[in-house]
């Protein structure tokens, strides 16, 4: 008897993801995981798990659930309006839910992705090493798929001891959700782009496309050109920015292909991934270069914030 | 014994702040890709290293940037790639039956001037490397295809391409694993699986594997 929510409504694409499969790369299967690592990592430390459990990933709109079991959750990433039996509840903190209760969401304020932690972790299908669900493939997760009607989901481990619950994270210890500025680093191809298209890559104003999902995001904008000779395929990472020979930039994610070989001219980097993780079709954003030292104050300044949701809460 | 060989001329570019692309060279060459494997083989027992990918000519290493600087990794890969590589071991022979009927294949003769039934003897002559594994699962990028195949990507890329294709582009050969839009010559198909999700690993061919193709029509 692990049934921890029975899903009355699934919301528009629910997914379990947990850190996702980095090794299963080189058999050029997507490493996966959550799209927003900051707030799926949040999410677990406020209801007292590690960072690497399981949790439900919500893509813009959020499932309807009643608790099988009276449980630990906190909801983090995009706020979606959460409610439990009609009373509004926080994000970025514990919630407790008795058996029965009822949690729902009343439609998206900002972001694209919202995650719900249960304490003990959401359980799911294993596969290469992680319980991510991958759609392509049909495996991981909940039976390889998105949450449907019906489903019951479980807890994979023991919950954590009620004890936890006064955690919460304050709104100036977050990425900095509504600034849509991406950092990051010149990546291997920068210099098969022509001065116009250095100055504008780092400048110019770009546009997330229809055509974006947890594989990438196709950019609209100022078209980059790039010369030189075709490209051996090599291996893609996440934040990678493709420029295939339409001119308009890719940026990968989450699901991305493994290898490619079009130009990377930049790479976007892991502290600025949440923020990307919670653009939609029709935000803007800019690419701000950033030296290393740069990067890793704000890698720094990420597991800080998480770091204070691991000391035990003051009363 | 092959003769030692010189130092690849190495070359490290940042991916972001958690990957570096370390290329060895820039050409489609087996003993290149042989390095790569090998290089990426011997980065991947590094504790500081979560991910080393070897692709034709480079390796991508995702490393965790709380071990090490970008700087002590790159000095780290430079060590380790003028190093001499082990002997590589000949790859598994993968032998694949092919119905030559794809929808290119009149196509790719017309535009190389060379009948179908050519164009299917040389495509099954040689013995391929696969030289990397990856874009979707299962993926892999076989070569060198005879210079008489030798063709760009279709202009338009199509939109869905029914799994066990086998097709070409460049000096370069393939088998789609699974339905996904794409711009190569379709020659043929297989039944021959090459995504195995159920497997560990999942797929088929690994890099440095061997792939020879024959028709099934004898």
């Amino acid at each position: 008897v692990n049934h921890v929510l029975r899903v009355e409504e699934p919301g528009l694409s629910t997914t379990v993801q947990d850190l996702g499969r980095p090794n299963a790369i080189s058999s050029g299967v997507p490493p996966g995981g959550a799209m927003d690592r900051f707030a799926h990592s949040a999410a677990n430390l406020l209801v007292g798990n590690g960072q690497g459990a399981a949790t439900l990933e919500c893509t813009l709109s959020g499932p309807h659930v009643v608790a099988e079991q009276s449980c630990l959750v906190a909801i983090t990433g995009a706020d979606f309006d959460p409610y439990v039996n009609g009373k509004s509840v926080a994000t970025w903190t514990g919630v407790f839910l008795g058996r029965g209760d009822r949690l729902t969401f009343a439609g998206r304020r900002a972001g694209a992705r919202a995650y719900i932690a249960v304490a003990g972790g959401i359980d799911g299908t294993g596969w290469l090493g992680s319980l991510s669900t991958n759609l392509m493939a049909a495996r991981g997760g909940l039976h390889g798929r998105s949450l449907r009607a019906g489903d019951v989901i479980d807890i994979a481990g023991e919950p954590t001891k009620p004890t936890i619950s006064g955690r919460r994270l304050p709104a100036h210890l977050l990425p900095d959700y509504g600034d849509h500025t991406l950092h990051a680093i010149a990546g291997p191809h920068f210099r098969r782009l022509d001065q116009e298209g250095r100055r504008l890559l780092f400048n110019a104003v770009f546009t997330v496309t229809k055509d974006s999902d947890r594989m990438g995001y196709r950019l609209d904008g100022p078209r980059l050109d790039t010369s030189g000779d075709e490209l051996l395929s090599y291996g893609l990472v996440a934040g990678a920015v493709q420029l295939p020979s339409g001119g308009q930039p890719i940026l990968l994610m989450a699901d991305h292909q493994t290898a490619g070989g079009y130009p990377v001219v930049a790479g976007v980097v892991s502290a600025s991934l949440p923020i990307a993780a919670q653009l939609l079709p029709g935000d803007k954003l800019r690419f701000a270069e950033v030296t290393p030292e740069g990067a890793r104050q704000m890698r720094a300044a990420l597991a800080a914030a998480l770091d204070s949701l691991r000391k035990p809460p003051s009363r | 014994m092959p003769p030692l060989r010189s130092i690849p001329r190495l070359r490290l570019h940042p991916l972001g702040d958690t990957a570096l692309l370390a290329e060895l060279g820039t050409r489609l060459d087996t003993a290149l890709n042989t390095r790569a494997i090998a290089l990426a083989t011997a980065l991947k027992k590094r504790r500081d290293v979560r991910q080393a990918v070897a692709g034709y000519a480079s390796v991508t290493v995702h490393f965790d940037p709380d071990l090490i600087t970008q700087e002590a990794l790159g000095a780290a890969i430079k060590r380790l790639a003028a190093k001499r590589p082990p002997m590589a071991e000949p790859g598994r022979l993968h032998r694949i039956p092919v119905t030559y009927d794809g929808p290119d294949l009149e196509a790719v003769g017309s535009a190389l001037n060379l009948s179908a039934e050519k164009v299917i003897e040389i495509h099954s002559r040689p013995i391929y490397r696969v030289f990397l594994v990856g874009f979707v699962p299962g993926w892999a990028y076989l070569g060198p295809l005879p210079e008489e195949l030798e063709l760009p990507r279709r202009h338009v890329p199509r939109t869905l391409v029914p799994a066990g294709s086998v097709a070409i582009a460049g000096r370069q050969a393939g088998i789609y694993p699974l339905p996904t839009p794409g711009g190569w010559h379709l020659i043929g198909r297989t039944a021959v699986k090459l995504f195995l999700p159920d497997s560990d690993p999942p797929c088929l061919f690994r890099a440095g594997d061997r792939v020879k193709f024959f028709s099934t029509k004898g």
